[in-house]
């Protein structure tokens, strides 16, 4: 935790000087007769993070913060398997959106999840897997009038017999 | 006594069958568009607006102020259920409704949550009735140096939210202030920080993705790593008995978070472009500051559910007395109001109280009823969002990121918003191993937008002076009190140090 509360700390002083970089796009001091510049909001707020990380770094060496006295590792094995399954899992879902539609990622993302993490039966995945997204058609495209992705052209015949139950 | 008889009359109107139905189905319609994430009060009215030109216009307004009210009473359902704030007016409410729900209270917070809206909005009522066009001239002699110095109150008690680590907070509150100043400009109307000149950043980063990301996906991913997966919380069965007792402990242990937050709500909702959400995390704030435990702040305390749901129904009602008086919407969902009474040829401002006496005063009495249905159709559904509770946490889990993901696409219709929900939740749970405090940033987009148009308007004003924030009779002791709570805490980590 010590080593990663001191390079999250240099990320972060990193991504404020970008900030500050990108906000002298617009001025950033007092322009006559307009006020502040565009940039001098954003810019001096970046600066104030960069100093933030400063302090952090401080107290880091100090080692007055938690996670700076701390030997324990960031992930353990666990942890790492979580983000990697669960994060990954997410991840997934939202790249399979574009490809088999909303309503399809989240059947499949239900299913891996309750199936393979949950560990739930099959009659129980597959039918909370298939009823939910079919709730949430109804719910978002009826109700709502809110339309979703509908992924590639392939899920086209299943769309046209579900929005012609609604309209 | 006019008064009285006025609104005796206009609680008549309100009570009659078509109004008195259209109440009820547009709290209940409310009450379930505010619980779902990414959906809120500006959804269902503008969704419902045409169907209101089925009823006459009290009718109608009526029914899109219960809609309104129900929002307001549904957006701390996911607070505390999911951890999901639906909307930005519920961030505060998730502090300690979730932690009270991951104690086995949910039904203690969700019942605290009801009555303190329900007391919330009849204070607002009451102001509402009494003093309308007085309060509303004092709401206009609010410009930009008030509204700043508002805003700077309320990041001042942000800096209270996020414990001893002060740059961590104060890094957090810059952060979410520069995230809301992504995309264009909001004076000159040029591109403004275009990250990595990805075009997608042109639209800006609204608040709801960042509070799914850290609230849906962070939140998520922290509590499965920190329980192993085996999250167990204990939900008993409801019954009106445990209901009842619900009841009276939210009473006696929410009564402080309630008064604050009726009083200010109110106060801060009158004012044009303030509205709900700087009214609920004030009062969360100001709450926590005159709390004799404010360590309890954050672990699940009723006041902490308290201060902010009393505080957003409050500021609901306050919102519409600029709309009726002046025509100024002080919300998203007013101005859909505000478009609403336009087409049924109502013209909102001071003659609207002379001109259309029925109508106005049909809508006021409709405040009190909607707000007695509220509490009502809201504590006779707590049994069903408890029950979501008892299911297993690995079929909630994957259904809170289903919501997350659905909902935020709901709310923005844009995947490069979806993706970045899931760089946000990533990013939230990293930084959450680290200890910095994300509620700051996430209440910091939502008031950004309103406070740097401000500040550039009062630095115009006075040609570049800051002593405009000081001199003037409401902004000077406003900002004053801002500074003081902003570096109270330094001054007291410093004489800790000297101590140490």
């Amino acid at each position: 935790m010590r080593k990663g509360e001191i390079v999250t700390a240099g990320v972060l002083a990193l991504f404020s000087i970008y900030l500050m970089w990108k906000s002298t796009e617009l001025p950033v001091g007092y322009v006559a007769g307009r006020g502040p510049g565009g940039g001098a909001w954003p810019f001096w707020l970046s600066a104030i993070m960069l100093l933030c990380c400063g302090m952090i770094a401080w107290n880091w060496w100090r080692r007055t913060s938690p996670p700076s006295q701390s030997d324990e590792p960031f992930l353990d094995g666990y942890g790492w398997r979580m983000v990697g399954f669960v994060g990954g899992g997410v991840i997934a879902f939202v790249a399979l959106v574009e490809v088999i539609s909303m309503y399809g990622a989240i059947a499949v993302f239900l299913f891996y999840y309750l199936r393979f993490l949950g560990r739930h039966s099959w009659g129980l995945s597959l039918g909370i897997s298939l009823v939910t997204p079919i709730l949430f058609f109804f719910f978002f495209e009826g109700a709502m009038q809110i339309t979703m992705p509908t992924g590639l052209p392939f899920t086209d015949p299943v769309f046209d017999i579900l929005y012609e139950i609604i309209y | 006594m006019e008064i009285l008889s006025l609104l005796g009359d206009g609680m008549l109107l309100a009570l009659q069958p078509l109004n008195l139905m259209l109440i009820i189905v547009g709290v209940t319609i409310g009450l379930f568009i505010g619980a779902m994430p990414g959906l809120g009060s500006v959804n269902g009215v503008a969704i419902l607006l045409p169907i209101t030109f089925l009823v006459p216009p009290s009718g109608a307004i009526i029914f899109l102020a219960a809609i309104y009210y129900g929002a307001m009473y549904g957006g701390a359902i996911s607070s505390i259920t999911l951890g999901i704030p639906g909307a930005s007016t519920a961030v505060a409410t998730t502090f300690d409704g979730r932690p009270l729900a991951r104690q086995g209270r949910a039904s203690l917070a969700l019942v605290t949550a009801a009555v303190a809206s329900f007391i919330g909005g009849t204070v607002a009522n009451v102001f509402f009735t009494a003093f309308a066009p007085l309060l509303a001239s004092v709401a206009l002699s609010f410009g930009p140096p008030e509204i700043f110095a508002l805003m700077l109150l309320a990041f001042a008690t942000f800096v209270g939210l996020g414990g001893d680590d002060i740059p961590k907070t104060v890094f957090s509150i810059c952060f979410g202030l520069v995230l809301g100043a992504i995309g264009f400009d909001q004076i000159s109307g040029a591109p403004r920080l275009v990250l990595f000149d990805i075009n997608g950043f042109l639209q800006g980063i609204g608040f709801l993705v960042l509070a799914i990301g850290v609230y849906g996906i962070g939140e998520m991913l922290w509590t499965i790593e920190q329980s192993r997966g085996e999250v167990e919380s204990e939900t008993p069965r409801m019954t009106v008995k445990g209901m009842a007792a619900d009841a009276s402990e939210s009473m006696r242990r929410g009564w402080k978070g309630t008064a604050i937050g009726s009083v200010l709500g109110f106060f801060v909702g009158i004012l044009p472009a303030a509205g709900a959400t700087p009214a609920s995390l004030m009062s969360y704030g100001v709450a926590k500051m005159l709390s004799r435990n404010p360590k309890d702040y954050g672990r699940g305390t009723p006041d902490g559910v308290a201060a902010p749901e009393a505080a957003n129904n409050s500021a609901s009602t306050g919102s519409m007395l600029p709309m009726l008086t002046l025509g100024i919407p002080g919300s998203p969902t007013t101005a859909i109001l505000l478009g609403g009474m336009v087409i049924w040829g109502l013209v909102p401002g001071p003659m609207l109280f002379v001109n259309e006496t029925e109508f106005v005063w049909g809508l006021i009495g409709s405040f009190y009823i909607s707000n007695v249905a509220a509490v009502l159709i809201n504590l006779a559904f707590i049994p069903v969002f408890i029950w979501m509770l008892r299911m297993p946490f690995t079929i909630l889990a994957p259904m809170i990121f289903v919501l997350s993901i659905a909902g935020g696409y709901a709310a923005t219709r844009d995947m490069f918003d979806i993706w970045l929900i899931v760089i946000f939740g990533l990013g939230a749970f990293v930084l959450r191993r680290f200890d910095y405090p994300l509620a700051p940033a996430v209440l910091a987009i939502v008031l950004g937008p309103i406070a740097e148009p401000t500040l550039r308007q009062s630095l115009l004003l006075s040609s570049g002076d800051p002593s405009i924030f000081f001199t003037r009779p409401v902004a000077g002791p406003i900002t004053v009190v801002a500074l003081i709570l902003i570096f109270l805490p330094a001054l007291k980590l410093l004489r800790r140090g000297k101590r140490a």
